[in-house]
């Protein structure tokens, strides 16, 4: 690779920012594709991996006594401190990171050389795990009242649209095409969620053209045919989620929002959630703070309350709680737009339809809801994570909110979601590694034209296929409260900081011991229990027969039995039952206890200002307690994560450069 | 004195009762003594049954003839009552009043409450000195149980039985005593198995400002230390504080008098401000404003968190001294009651894999708290929304408590028991029908009796029927040193009390339930198996003997 100066640097210091204490010399390689760390002379595997699609920045410091300082910043949140011994080194490094994580070409993504062990027919079933066509028959879709207008097949009235795309089947072609003239970007109503109960709908669209008087009559039968196809309600609401001020002063460029009197029978709404220059100082500030070392109480609160993050996470959430209520409760379709639909409608949209649908709180649903309403409908991925060198403006954590808003929800419905904190967490990863073809590009047009299919994998099924990881053990379907809609509190309080991503890779502030991990591993032996229970019954049944009088008389056999007589005989059990034995035999596992390399941690302790109100004597407290192992993949807590080696990656050593 | 005289309504019909999340009852209000119930009078209707003790302030309203009074409770529940008839309301808000006020201990309700349930162990004895001292014999000899208290004469704040370093006779411990604040000289707190070192408390030494010192004072904490090691005192006052407090009379151990120890000052906050910052936070939780920076403002303006951590970090300190540097340690703030309890007990639930136990945490708190003279009388006269003039009331016991929250929510599997322990011993602390929580030191509680007159809190929560409530489904003993993180980010909300009247918790309930179903049919699986497991051997045996090897 052109870009790479230096592939291999020698004597570099991994610095651990929460200790000193634990900093590690190693082997620094440069890859095409990734940043490798091989700690020396350890018998663990002590490997950090970081795909140069991750880095956000590269930073060199202020030369130390130590050496050269290198800081990176990942858009996962993980920052990585080098310290180079060789001035010339750290800058070699520096020159070619920074060129190598900022790709000018799509061609120069990750996912475009990721090439794991699978065959070509493999590859383009993994797009098809998921099918939109499906879903949207799932749904109730088409039906007598919509049908998929094949007006986008050619991205011809809306190059941001996908092609197939759902309209009341009232509408003309002429009423489109006359809409979508009328709107920005040619976005005009279509749908995005239907209600199969009530026949509510949410559609969405961007701002109308209207400035301060125009109109445009197919919009407005573009609308009353939104508002007509459910068939019991006598209005519709049009949600602008702008700030009232905003939408205003789009007007004078000839945009806006909708005037009432123009339009039958629609209540208008403003919700007022704050733009992507607004949300993206918002989150540097909220990472600020997130990465402050040993900061007082006051100072994490405050920073927290002047970054405004978890306001515009509210904001949002009452979005959807707005237009969930409206369709489930009231009966009532909504139509959602900001300027451009593409960002805050994406969120409100989707936000709404988690609380409205048990389903998007499914895996598989969650995924749907990915590829629906965020990559199908156009949100500007590769603009908004910045997965390629352009305008800094255009960066936004548009999806990270959305993310953040269902991690709240989970918070506050414990055991309404199958999936658990880390499928969130992945996903987010997964969004801004560009690793897998997904999340790549700004369009379907745009992806359709790059052959994304042809060339990249899909993300899912590598999820789907890790799905143990990503169960919420204590997820209830059947409870009444999990279903239906999710009427989640908005007090101030009920929002949290996600320390869980912001703080992802300072392993020491989060629980030393897991609740959802010791779950996990309970349930997944319980599985293992059921399994070799009905074995054990069936050797049973067998002796049984043999012995049938003499063992009633003897013992009370389990009641149970009798149902499970049932089981089908599986014989390759059969041959497993020592396995179980010396993992069950002799009283209860130690499932909760510590594992070896976690009693370590455990006794790790960092209080933050210890060295401040201690004194130089008593500094040293934790010397001998060398902890590397948050960066290698052992005890990685995400097994199917990037930012250590990823486990099915087809990635040769650390020598392929 | 007669309730009655004090009760000038004992009965009002048709009372209509509001309580957040919950449907209004409409019923009988009627006073007794100790409680205000109300009653609907009908079948599967949960009756109110609220005691006067509990209720820390009220607010009367009226519209029309229609009276209402908002009752606020030491636990931080807000209720509401809406009484016809304006002079009905007058006097039950009056009675309510005078009877929530009473000043007289031994009227109090654990005097006159008779247990419904058999007192199968009864909980006075949970915690006695001699026995706990023949498990410290067993480990060290260095260490004797000194009578020198007997009659509460030298340090009427301490029990009658202390463990003092063997070498150091009463005589010197009386010395001692009147160098330090309220007699409170240092005595064994902690005996660290793993590595000998100990944990002492104590009040601070009466140095003034002419710098006074007591050669027995210092004999004392030598003896203390091996040979050659050093020790730490941990000061949890600020050194400016400290060096205040010299102008009164007190003050901190001279490094000059005290070559062998090392004196680190942390900065607790003193009682007074405490409760300053309850009553903000509480002020916070219930503020009904939608914003989220009046909330963010509001919530780190009360500075509860920040003393959380404060008193946390400090705990952590003097574990880390014992445990990692080996060095022996001294805790001591003002009066030694207050701070240097907080510290002394969460110190225990870090180093100490017993006190994560239920049993052992009521041991904990008899011994570190009850017995080392923590005036709960008096700091927990009045909660966050007392009308009154503080006096000495502040949540030392509630920091503690939030405190200990925070490392179990950190190591979910290593505690016994559950949140709804520490709830219920907060709650219990302000408003009880039991008499632990009576008194300020054993002196008092000698002298009102208790222990013939009231049931122990102890007697009650040791019932199997009761203990299962408090079981944490997660618990696995983990004899391990359990460091907590004190990271603002890693330290939340407790939630469970700040914000327990002003949620609903269905959902949480629920996760609850469902996180015990889950590990109970764990374990029913597991003796399931293990129960064919051997039948299956024993029937194979039977069937062919010769073929087993």
């Amino acid at each position: 690779m052109e870009h790479i100066r230096m592939p291999k640097v020698e004597n570099v210091w991994l610095v651990d920012r929460s200790s000193s204490r634990r900093t590690q010399v190693g082997t620094l390689y440069l890859t095409a594709t990734h940043t490798i760390f091989v700690g020396k002379g350890s018998e663990d595997r002590n490997e950090l991996w970081v795909l140069h699609s991750l880095v956000c920045n590269v930073v060199k410091h202020k030369a130390s006594q130590s050496g050269y300082p290198l800081l990176i910043h990942c858009k996962n949140f993980q920052v990585i401190q080098f310290i180079f011994p060789q001035e010339s080194d750290c800058h070699d490094v520096y020159i070619s990171l920074s060129r190598l994580s900022r790709p000018e070409k799509y061609e120069e993504l990750y996912c475009f050389s990721f090439n794991p062990n699978v065959g070509k027919a493999e590859r383009e079933h993994s797009w098809d795990f998921l099918d939109l066509k499906a879903e949207y028959s799932q749904m109730g879709l088409p039906n007598k009242l919509w049908h998929v207008s094949p007006i986008n097949r050619e991205y011809r009235v809306c190059d941001t649209y996908p092609a197939d795309l759902f309209v009341p089947k009232s509408v003309t072609l002429p009423v489109i095409v006359g809409s979508s003239k009328f709107r920005s970007r040619g976005r005009f109503p279509t749908l995005s969620y239907y209600c199969k109960e009530n026949h509510a709908t949410i559609c969405r669209s961007s701002q109308p053209l209207s400035g301060f008087s125009a109109r445009c009559l197919e919009d407005e039968q573009m609308l009353q045919a939104i508002m007509k196809s459910n068939p019991e309600s006598r209005f519709m609401y049009v949600v602008d989620t702008r700030p009232k001020l905003n939408a205003m002063a789009n007007r004078a460029a000839g945009k806006g929002y909708e005037n009432e009197d123009n339009y039958c029978n629609i209540k208008f709404q403003f919700i007022g959630i704050e733009n992507i220059h607004v949300m993206r100082n918002s989150q540097q500030k909220l990472i600020e703070v997130s990465a402050l070392r040993s900061p007082s109480m006051g100072e994490f609160l405050t920073g927290l309350e002047n970054s405004d993050w978890l306001r515009h996470i509210k904001s949002i959430m009452e979005a959807g709680l707005f237009i969930s209520k409206a369709v489930a409760e009231e009966g009532v379709s909504v139509l959602v737009h900001c300027s451009d639909g593409w960002d805050r409608t994406a969120q409100v949209c989707s936000v709404a339809s988690v609380l409205l649908d048990p389903y998007y709180r499914t895996l598989k649903g969650l995924m749907v809801l990915f590829e629906k309403d965020w990559v199908s409908f156009g949100h500007r991925f590769s603009h908004r994570c910045g997965h390629l060198i352009g305008e800094a403006k255009e960066v936004s954590p548009v999806i990270d909110q959305f993310l953040e808003c269902i991690w709240q929800l989970m918070e506050q419905f414990p055991c309404a979601f199958e999936y658990n904190e880390k499928f969130l967490i992945s996903i987010h990863n997964h969004i801004y590694s560009c690793h897998y073809g997904n999340f790549i590009c700004n369009s379907q047009k745009e992806r359709k034209d790059l052959c994304i299919k042809e060339k990249t994998h899909s993300i899912w099924p590598h999820l789907w296929e890790n799905k143990l990881d990503f169960m919420n053990p204590l997820f209830k379907p059947d409870q009444s409260q999990n279903q239906g809609l999710l009427r989640p509190s908005t007090a101030p309080y009920c929002f949290k900081y996600w320390r869980r991503l912001y703080n992802r890779f300072d392993r020491e502030l989060h629980p030393r011991q897991s609740e959802l991990d010791s779950l996990m591993t309970v349930k997944e032996e319980t599985q293992q229990l059921e399994e070799e229970l009905a074995l054990y019954e069936q050797k049973m049944a067998v002796l049984d027969k043999e012995h049938a009088k003499t063992l009633y008389m003897q013992k009370g056999v389990l009641d149970s039995k009798q149902a499970l007589w049932s089981l089908p005989l599986d014989t390759s059990l059969a041959n497993t039952p020592q396995d179980y034995i010396s993992g069950f035999i002799g009283g209860a596992p130690n499932v909760f206890t510590l594992q070896q390399g976690e009693r370590e941690s455990a006794e790790v302790c960092l209080y933050g200002d210890k060295t401040k109100s201690s004194d130089a004597d008593n500094s040293d407290q934790e010397s001998g307690v060398a902890d590397f192992s948050s960066h290698s993949s052992g005890e990685e807590s995400l097994p199917s994560e990037e930012s250590v080696k990823d486990p099915d990656s087809d990635e040769t050593g650390p020598n392929r450069a | 004195m007669e309730f009655a005289e004090l009760i000038k309504t004992p009965r009002v019909d048709g009372v209509d009762l509001h309580r957040p999340f919950m449907p209004t009852v409409e019923g009988t209000l009627c006073l007794t003594g100790h409680h205000l119930i109300l009653s609907s009078r009908q079948d599967n209707t949960e009756e109110l049954w609220l005691l006067h003790a509990n209720i820390d302030s009220i607010e009367k309203r009226f519209v029309g003839s229609l009276g209402t009074i908002i009752v606020k409770c030491k636990d931080l529940r807000v209720i509401q009552l809406d009484i016809p008839g304006m002079e009905e309301c007058l006097n039950i808000a009056s009675s309510i009043e005078a009877l929530s006020t009473l000043d007289s201990v031994s009227l109090m309700y654990p005097f006159f409450y008779r247990p419904l349930f058999e007192v199968i162990e009864d909980g006075w004895q949970l915690f006695v000195p001699e026995e706990a001292f023949k498990d410290l014999e067993s480990m060290t000899d260095e260490w004797r149980l000194s009578e020198v208290n007997k009659d509460f004469s030298v340090c009427p704040s301490y029990p009658s039985l202390l463990t003092v370093p063997k070498d150091i006779d009463d005589e010197s411990l009386c010395k001692a005593a009147s160098f330090r604040h309220g007699g409170r000289f240092p005595v064994l707190s902690y005996y660290h198995k793993k590595n000998g070192m100990v944990m002492m408390r104590a009040a601070q030494p009466l140095t003034g400002t002419n710098g006074r010192r007591c050669k027995e004072d210092e004999k004392l904490i030598n003896a203390t230390l091996c040979a050659g090691k050093r020790g730490y005192i941990i000061d949890t006052r600020t050194i400016a504080v400290a060096q205040q407090a010299k102008a009164r009379g007190g003050g901190f151990e001279q490094e000059a008098n005290y070559p062998q120890w090392r004196r680190i000052h942390k900065a607790i906050e003193r009682s007074n401000v405490l409760q300053d910052s309850l009553i903000k936070l509480v002020e916070a939780c219930n503020d009904q404003s939608h914003s989220m920076d009046r909330w963010l403002s509001k919530l780190e303006a009360s500075n509860w968190q920040s003393n959380v951590k404060e008193i946390l970090t400090t705990a952590c300190l003097a574990a880390q001294c014992i445990d990692r540097e080996g060095a022996s340690v001294l805790v001591h703030g003002t009066e030694g009651t207050d701070s240097t309890l907080q510290v002394t007990s969460l110190a225990q639930i870090i180093l100490d894999p017993a006190c994560r136990t239920i049993r052992g945490f009521e041991v904990l708190i008899e011994r570190e708290w009850l017995q080392a003279g923590h005036p709960f009388q008096q700091r927990c006269a009045q909660s966050a929304y007392s009308n009154g003039k503080p006096r000495s009331e502040a949540p030392v016991f509630l920091l503690f408590l939030d405190c200990v929250w925070q490392i179990l929510r950190q190591f979910p599997c290593s505690f016994q028991f559950n949140e709804n322990l520490l709830i219920m011993f907060f709650e219990h602390a302000y408003a009880s029908q039991f008499g632990t929580f009576l008194g300020n030191c054993v002196a008092e509680r000698v002298k009102l009796q208790l222990s013939q007159k009231t049931v122990s809190l102890w007697s009650w929560v040791n019932r199997p029927q009761e203990l299962e409530r408090f079981l944490n489904p997660l618990y696995e003993p983990n004899n391990l040193v359990i460091w907590p993180s004190v990271a603002p980010q890693s330290l939340l909300l407790w939630e469970g009390v700040f914000l327990r009247w002003n949620r609903s918790t269905k959902c949480l309930d629920e996760a609850c339930q469902e996180m015990v179903h889950i590990i109970e049919y764990n374990k029913e699986l597991q003796n399931k198996v293990n129960s064919l497991r051997r039948q299956l051997a024993q029937l194979e045996t039977e069937e062919s003997p010769l073929q087993t090897p």
